[in-house]
């Protein structure tokens, strides 16, 4: 644990000295909705349509930050030295643990923007959107490691990763918007057991699925 | 040599006998198919459209159990296997696909309406897609075999969910989805098929499985093939 810390600690000390993923992807959330307000506009449009548009936004920058830490350990040339140093489950958890921050804190950013900005997207039962929103990144983060993993191998590295990670994510995205329409129409909690049940249990095969295969991506 | 003749005659008396027996309301000889209501004469598509998903989820089963097999022995052999079972699978999901959308056109009105089995193969088509894409981004040969094996088995966990619990739990128009008042199983076992239909079904099943592994057969010794004459020519 104490080692899985330590690695957390230098991703996000090496993250706090360039600021590189945190800028680009702050300013990818602001101009992708500045573009979902213009192409709203003045037209007035149904919540449930907005929540698609939300994970739709969350989604691709998810898409475009979270490849972030394998690929630049390949491209600094650093994979080398980590793998002499740790073992790779403590690799994993590490840059797991750093994702999992990463995309909390681009999603609250996200949702805060989204509520403030877009005055049609009312929320009516807050409880729900926000453990939504909760489960939705740390399963997001979850699956979504791995495949940078493997795609921080390959030579395509930036287009490929949503191709692969889009139909991976496909029944988490299905719930989660779901479970979003619901906590937009107010619904009560009783309605949403199915959808938060398929939630962690996703949640809980990625997380060991990513565990058992992880060593063999990391020795390649 | 004469066992792909024989596939070849079976398959074809299959094909020939299921577009030409009559469809009758009341069936009085062996030779004759009741009418199922709501689908009539096109219920003849079953022999087709039914097979070929089928095989498509026999290959991707193949190609996962390779797929784990090679990450346990890295043996390069089981990578090609894995591979062929892939793209066969991806031939006949995707026929599975046109026939589908084909018989929707004529049943519900149009060819797509994102129907849950519609959607549930439109991902399979992407998963495997994306397999072949991640495949062809990597050069080195055991990189890639282990990384798309990685893939395959990650992809493998979330195809169950697609293929056989989703279309079962949500409502749609396809047979079997929830909300059926035959009940939620495949519509072979449902009783509008009559028995001579189903000897017929499952004889057509069987068929398409023997053209699959042949084709899966051939495909796996040209690879290999290819791959002595690529370590020859290293050396030479």
């Amino acid at each position: 644990m104490k080692s899985v810390l330590a690695l957390f600690l230098k991703d996000v000390s090496s993250e706090m000295r360039t600021r590189y993923a945190l800028n680009a992807l702050v300013m990818f959330v602001v101009t992708s909705i500045a573009i979902t307000l213009f192409a709203i506009a003045a037209e007035t449009s149904s919540s449930l349509v907005l929540a698609g548009v939300l994970w739709i936004l969350i989604f691709f920058s998810s898409m475009s930050g979270l490849s972030r830490t394998f690929v630049s350990e390949e491209e600094r040339g650093t994979t080398l030295l980590l793998q002499l140093l740790a073992i790779p489950s403590v690799i994993f958890r590490g840059k797991l643990l750093f994702n999992i921050l990463l995309m909390m804190f681009l999603n609250l950013i996200t949702v805060l923007l989204y509520l403030l900005l877009v005055e049609d997207f009312i929320v009516k039962n807050f409880g729900i959107f926000s453990l939504t929103i909760f489960l939705g990144t740390l399963c997001l983060a979850t699956s979504s490691t791995i495949l940078a993993a493997i795609v921080a191998k390959a030579n395509t590295k930036g287009t490929l990763y949503p191709v692969l990670s889009f139909p991976i994510l496909l029944p988490l995205l299905v719930s989660v918007i779901s479970l979003t329409k619901l906590a937009v129409e107010g619904a009560e909690w009783t309605k949403t057991i199915q959808d938060f049940q398929v939630l962690i249990s996703y949640l809980a095969i990625a997380l060991t699925a990513s565990l058992l295969l992880f060593d063999f991506i990391w020795k390649e | 040599m004469t066992k792909k003749y024989l596939l070849g005659l079976v398959l074809t008396i299959i094909f020939i006998v299921s577009l030409s027996i009559p469809m009758v309301p009341f069936p009085q000889h062996w030779y004759e198919f009741p009418i199922i209501p709501g689908l009539e004469e096109k219920a003849r598509n079953i022999f087709f459209h039914v097979p070929m998903a089928w095989v498509s989820v026999i290959a991707f089963i193949t190609s996962l159990v390779y797929a784990i097999q090679f990450l346990r022995k890295k043996n390069s052999l089981d990578d090609i296997k894995s591979a062929s079972a892939a793209e066969i699978g991806l031939v006949f999901c995707f026929l599975a696909t046109v026939t589908g959308a084909i018989w929707a056109k004529f049943n519900w009105g149009m060819f797509w309406n994102w129907d849950p089995r519609q959607t549930s193969i439109f991902i399979l088509l992407l998963i495997y897609g994306a397999y072949f894409a991640l495949r062809s981004a990597i050069d080195i040969e055991e990189k890639r075999a282990t990384l798309s094996a990685v893939y395959a088995i990650i992809a493998g966990l979330t195809v169950p969910f697609f293929i056989f619990v989703m279309p079962r739990i949500t409502t749609g128009l396809h047979p079997g989805s929830g909300g059926d008042p035959n009940g939620n199983g495949p519509l072979f076992q449902s009783k509008g098929m009559a028995s001579n239909m189903r000897v017929l079904f499952y004889l057509s099943s069987i068929g398409f499985c023997l053209l699959y592994f042949w084709m899966w057969n051939l495909r796996v010794r040209i690879q290999k093939i290819a791959l002595t004459q690529e370590e020859k020519s290293f050396h030479e």
